[in-house]
């Protein structure tokens, strides 16, 4: 991995029908703050990841890696450039599309999981299913799902039953069980001990390969990189390979 | 609904204490609307039982004294009567006196009594249920409230200081009250005696029998009475039958200061199910941003809250008003005014629910303002 602002851009290498689906960041720029404390977090960032392909950004705390993941979730408005899921800009939708796109499209898994304190792990997936309106069997089924990141023997645990790493698989079987298109990653090792931490992203790169899903994991952890199909790196809001 | 129904079994302890409060206030409020009703009951159902439209008072007459100033002349019923609008009218006569009651067994108790002087052969001659109707000049027809303190048919009741003495001859079998004190009627003419402080063997005053506190309006059928127009005619002050409530000795500020209380209670149980959603939604703010980071939309997220807000407070409502019958039920049974009545407590109830989901909604607007972004880690 190298990191230097004079690299291709991350996307450079794919071209034709690959570009289309998957997760596409063209040009964007986001500053936050006002008047003389603004900052620059994305300056002209450049990123495409396929469906199926598992992209980490690394970088430093403050670098832009978290206003990534919000612009591309659909979370923020970018000041410039455009954000297209398989193809359509959600950047300008309004807050009402957005939030459409992002029960329907966009999956997250969060640090710590964060899961819903009153849910059951199965119940998590099922929640998941009702916030974006799928019946049964329109999406995964949450107890196969959950069996297959090894959490169905804890289905009936509530996060505060579980232990963190636990709590990641739940988190990464709710946000896969719509099916989503793109897999946001938010520092899934932070809380995690080494080994648990080789397990969740051994986890996340099979899943982004089984489910055909475009993943960004953004973290701190360089320990856990070896499981991703590539390696972005942030400095001061711009990635670079 | 998913997450509300999930969200209420596991934090019980929480929504239960909430509803716990709100349950101690259903309590409360049907205490006090029983009380309420109670004291309408103890204060003006003499009146509510008469079949008038409206009464007629000496011209000038204010509403909270007016059955204790108020004298018309006979003569202004008739005027009264001869109007298109009016089907009926006559002369009422209303006074509150000290009397005692012998027994059958020769035993004395005091008693206060409410005496309404009608005419036997009028509209206002009470139906009795039990005994003789009106007609003997002697003879009294009794509230049931009368008999239940202890007093029977045949009893004898002497007016203090006059010594006149009156015979139970009849009840009407539910209970008439004004001013707290138990109505007996008699025979117009045997009240203006009373009236004008003629004893036994007495002669009234000039005048007496010309005498009575208020004309009685029954308004002709499928009309309304032009008040106002009579009252020019008749030289008098006419007030709607509710309206003379007000005439009930301490009826207005019994009920005033119970209504104060009780529209008290209403705020408070808004004040406490919105302060509890506030916090509640306060305590889950990070939560919630994450639900909507996941695209639940507001309306999903506040209509999540508002079913919470609508289950406890249906449920601790009814609990408490279960309570509060009960607890009622024993009242009823005492000297207390008081008395359990299905309509006012269906509207307590659902002032109570209603309120309290207007608290709810105004303290889930806060949803609105969580941001999703917090659910990033590099966000919080």
């Amino acid at each position: 991995m190298t990191t230097s602002h004079t690299s291709p851009r991350p996307d450079s290498r794919r071209t034709g029908a690959e570009e289309r689906g998957g997760l596409r960041v063209e040009g964007v720029t986001l500053a936050l703050g006002d008047g003389d404390a603004t900052v620059t977090a994305l300056d002209d960032v450049h990123l495409h990841v396929a469906s199926g392909e598992f992209v980490a950004v690394v970088g430093p705390s403050g670098s832009g890696k978290s206003s990534l993941l919000a612009v591309a979730g659909a979370l923020t408005t970018p000041d410039t450039g455009r954000v297209l899921l398989d193809g359509v800009d959600i950047s300008r939708a309004s807050s009402r599309e957005k939030a459409r796109h992002r029960r329907e499209r966009i999956g997250f898994v969060f640090q710590s999981g964060n899961l819903i304190p009153a849910l059951t792990a199965l119940d998590q997936l099922r929640f998941a299913l009702d916030v974006a309106g799928r019946r049964a069997g329109d999406g995964h089924d949450p107890r196969e799902l959950l069996d297959r990141v090894g959490m169905g023997h804890r289905a009936g645990h509530r996060p505060h039953q579980l232990s963190g790493g636990e709590r990641q698989r739940v988190g990464i079987a709710r946000a896969l069980v719509t099916r989503p298109a793109v897999l946001l990653v938010d520092e899934p090792t932070a809380a995690l001990d080494r080994a648990r931490s080789d397990d969740i992203v051994t986890l996340l790169a099979h899943e982004t390969h089984e489910s055909a899903v475009a993943t960004i994991m953004v973290t701190h952890d360089h320990d856990v990189l070896g499981h991703c199909d590539r390696v972005l790196s942030m400095v001061d809001g711009r990635l670079s390979e | 609904m998913f997450l509300a129904w999930r969200e209420l079994v596991f934090a019980r302890a929480r929504f239960g204490l909430m509803g716990g409060v709100v349950a101690l206030i259903a309590i409360l409020v049907v205490l006090l609307s029983g009380l309420s009703s109670g004291l309408v009951n103890d204060g003006v159902s003499g009146l509510q039982r008469l079949p008038v439209t409206a009464f007629a008072f000496a011209e000038g007459t204010k509403t909270d004294s007016a059955f204790s100033r108020s004298t018309v002349n006979v003569n202004q019923a008739r005027t009264w009567k001869g109007r298109d609008d009016v089907g009926d009218a006559v002369p009422f006569g209303n006074m509150l006196v000290n009397a005692k009651v012998t027994t059958a067994a020769g035993a004395q108790t005091p008693i206060d009594l409410a005496l309404f002087g009608v005419d036997p052969g009028s509209f206002l001659a009470p139906a009795v249920s039990d005994g003789a109707g009106l007609g003997d000049p002697d003879g009294i027809v009794v509230s049931q409230t009368v008999l239940d303190d202890g007093v029977a048919i045949g009893d004898t009741v002497v007016i203090d200081r006059l010594g006149t003495r009156l015979k139970v001859i009849g009840t009407t079998g539910d209970q008439r009250t004004f001013g707290h004190v138990d109505v007996a009627y008699l025979p117009l003419r045997t009240w203006q005696q009373v009236h004008a402080g003629a004893g036994p063997g007495d002669e009234a005053r000039e005048g007496a029998y010309e005498e009575a506190t208020a004309i009685a309006l029954r308004a002709r059928d499928g009309n309304e009475i032009d008040l106002s127009g009579g009252d020019a005619a008749a030289g008098t002050t006419s007030m709607t039958l509710e309206d003379s409530f007000g005439a009930s000795p301490g009826y207005t500020a019994e009920i005033s200061t119970l209504t104060l209380i009780q529209v008290f209670l209403y705020a408070i149980s808004a004040l406490v199910v919105g302060t509890f959603f506030t916090v509640w939604t306060i305590q889950r703010k990070h939560e919630l941003a994450v639900v909507r980071a996941m695209g639940a939309s507001t309306g999903y997220l506040m209509r999540d809250t508002m079913i919470q807000a609508t289950v406890i407070l249906t449920v601790s409502t009814a609990v408490g008003f279960l309570m509060g019958v009960g607890g009622g039920a024993l009242l009823t049974t005492t000297p207390m005014p008081f008395a359990l009545e299905a309509g006012p407590l269906v509207v307590a109830a659902l002032l109570l629910v209603g309120l309290g989901l207007a608290g709810a909604a105004a303290a889930v607007g806060r949803i609105v303002r969580v941001d999703p972004l917090a659910a990033l880690g590099g966000q919080r």
